[in-house]
């Protein structure tokens, strides 16, 4: 019980980190119908950032700035590749983003270096034991925050004008256009969200270990996620991506009993294994609207 | 006043939807646009609010004015923002926000007096105000056509370009919706009334345009145009001798010339 408790924590931690990539995923999808495969890349740019400012600025400070700075990115990015692409197949736009995040993954890891880096966060490995189940700082802080941030994504959506905008035009795109909505606006304000919240996501998925080049492949597992999700549902993505966080540190952690005969650790194909199996069984994904046209 | 001087627009670069179209909407005024399927009516109104962009048309020649000043290459929102509304054909309400929440987005191109107009809007519809935390996509057609014209109504425009109001709508709903046209009218506001319903179109506008293939044929005050046999004929239903059609044996039968030419 108190192992599985513990992975059900790690899981929670975990699954708050796909939660925010998700978030961004869908955010770009509604307003753009197109998936930005460039989430990876602002992730690590956004870790790699925070290991710089943090020694002089403080960790939260610089979690804060470097996320406003890869927000700032990502819009400049939106601006230069994407906005002139506008009205293209989705299908060439998506491609771009493959680009994008080829050129910003491979100038934020020029950045990482040969030495250790860390994003310089005050928890570390440390843990709390509670009768035996040993929680992770580093995932309580990532669920806090995740959390935060979901409550102030849903009333920005629900409250501002441009919130308001943003789900209007991601409903009818011509008649928001015709209530004086921008749309060059809706898109840019996608991007830097998308961008911010993978860098904060990037930050708590380096924390409590050293960077390395690696880091995007955990923003792969987002993708499973917003297909779980539903891919238009901002709810599904938060939902989907706790439970993905789960289900990989339960497999993870069970492992050996489950598959004794297996070396390498079924934990990290689980993801796709949840979705193949949601799929079959609810094609448009638990929260989606059932029309979500294909990519 | 917003008016177009020989307008020609083109989608794809191949179809020619308006050939040489001159129109105006002087303030304050009710101006019908009549004409078939396929006329150019719709292109008309989406060169003036901007929206041609979005299904790939271009305006190729002429301007489109307002007050003078060339506004032909403006964007949809800096339009809305200089007081052009379009209110799409079909509705087109943001289905799944709710009936306030569709107003909300109405006010976006001028948010200062939001309040006021939405307090006007529930006043010109108050079935709107008993629905308004419903969603949208639940109000019947007619509420949502309503819905529709109070969401273009909440930024206060000067000129309302209407795009076929009254279609899929019972007759009683379209005296509804003519009435309330008449009202809005007579608050100051310019309306483009396009319709394939001539009658309830002729009967509030002043001035009234026909459109056939990307042109104007007629152009005059709606009273003539009431009153001309043709416009009779094709338009209002009317028989040559002024009662309604009762029987499809004295409809008068044309044979169908194919041109090349014009």
């Amino acid at each position: 019980m108190t192992q599985f408790l513990g992975a059900v924590a790690g899981g929670v931690g975990l699954g708050s980190i796909y939660a925010l990539l998700a978030l961004g995923f869908v955010i770009i999808y509604k307003s753009m119908r197109v998936i930005s495969f460039a989430q990876p890349a602002f992730m690590l740019a956004g870790a790699v950032l925070v290991s710089y400012l943090s020694p002089s600025i403080g960790f939260v400070p610089a979690v804060v700035v470097g996320a406003i700075a890869i927000a700032g990115v990502a819009l400049v990015v939106e601006r230069v590749a994407i906005r002139p692409m506008v009205g293209k197949a989705v299908f060439v736009i998506a491609i771009i983003t493959i680009g994008i995040d080829i050129i910003v993954r491979v100038v934020a890891g020029a950045f990482i270096g040969r030495d250790p880096r860390q994003v310089g966060d005050p928890w570390g490995i440390d843990a709390w034991e509670v009768g035996g189940v040993y929680i992770a700082h580093r995932h309580i802080a990532a669920f806090l925050v995740t959390s935060v941030l979901v409550i102030a994504l849903f009333a920005f959506f629900r409250w501002t004008p441009i919130g308001l905008a943003m789900r209007a035009s991601a409903l009818d795109q011509e008649a928001a256009m015709a209530q004086g909505v921008s749309v060059g606006a809706v898109f840019a304000v996608s991007w830097a969200l998308a961008g911010g919240l993978a860098a904060v996501a990037g930050v708590f998925a380096a924390s409590g270990r050293t960077m390395d080049q690696n880091l995007w492949h955990i923003a792969l597992a987002a993708l499973p996620v917003i297909i779980l999700g539903g891919l238009d549902s901002l709810g599904g993505a938060v939902l989907g991506g706790l439970l993905i966080g789960v289900a990989q540190q339960v497999v993870a952690s069970y492992h050996r009993e489950w598959f004794p005969g297996l070396d390498t650790n079924i934990g990290s194909i689980t993801p796709y294994l949840v979705m193949l199996v949601v799929l079959l069984v609810r094609p448009y994904g638990l929260f989606g609207t059932k029309e979500v046209e294909r990519v | 006043m917003l008016a177009v001087q020989n307008l020609e627009v083109v989608y794809d670069d191949v179809v020619l939807a308006l050939r040489g179209v001159s129109l105006e909407v002087p303030d304050g005024r009710i101006v019908a646009l009549l004409g078939a399927n396929g006329g150019g009516k719709s292109t008309l109104l989406r060169s003036l609010s901007g929206l041609l962009d979005v299904h790939d048309g271009e305006i190729r020649k002429g301007t489109v004015t307002l007050d003078g000043a060339s506004v032909g290459q403006l964007s949809p929102s800096a339009l809305a923002r200089r007081g052009i509304k379009h209110v799409l054909e079909g509705r087109r309400v943001f289905k799944e926000l709710t009936t306030e929440e569709n107003l909300r987005v109405g006010a976006h191109a001028d948010r200062r007096n939001l309040k006021t107009n939405l307090e006007r809007v529930y006043g010109l519809f108050p079935v709107l105000r008993e629905r308004r935390d419903g969603q949208a996509g639940l109000l019947s057609g007619g509420e949502q056509q309503m819905l529709a014209i109070g969401r273009a109504l909440m930024s206060d425009p000067r000129y309302l370009l209407l795009d076929e109001p009254s279609l899929g709508l019972a007759p009683r709903v379209v005296e509804q919706i003519r009435d309330i046209v008449v009202e809005i009218n007579g608050q100051g506001t310019g309306i483009l009334l396009v319709e394939q319903n001539a009658t309830m179109a002729l009967e509030i506008a002043h001035h009234g345009y026909v459109l056939e293939n990307g042109r104007v044929v007629m152009d005059r005050p709606a009273a003539e145009l009431r009153e001309d046999a043709d416009v009779r004929e094709f338009y209002l239903g009317l028989g040559a001798e002024g009662e309604v059609a009762s029987s499809f044996r004295n409809v008068k039968h044309y044979r169908r010339r194919k041109r090349w030419a014009s």
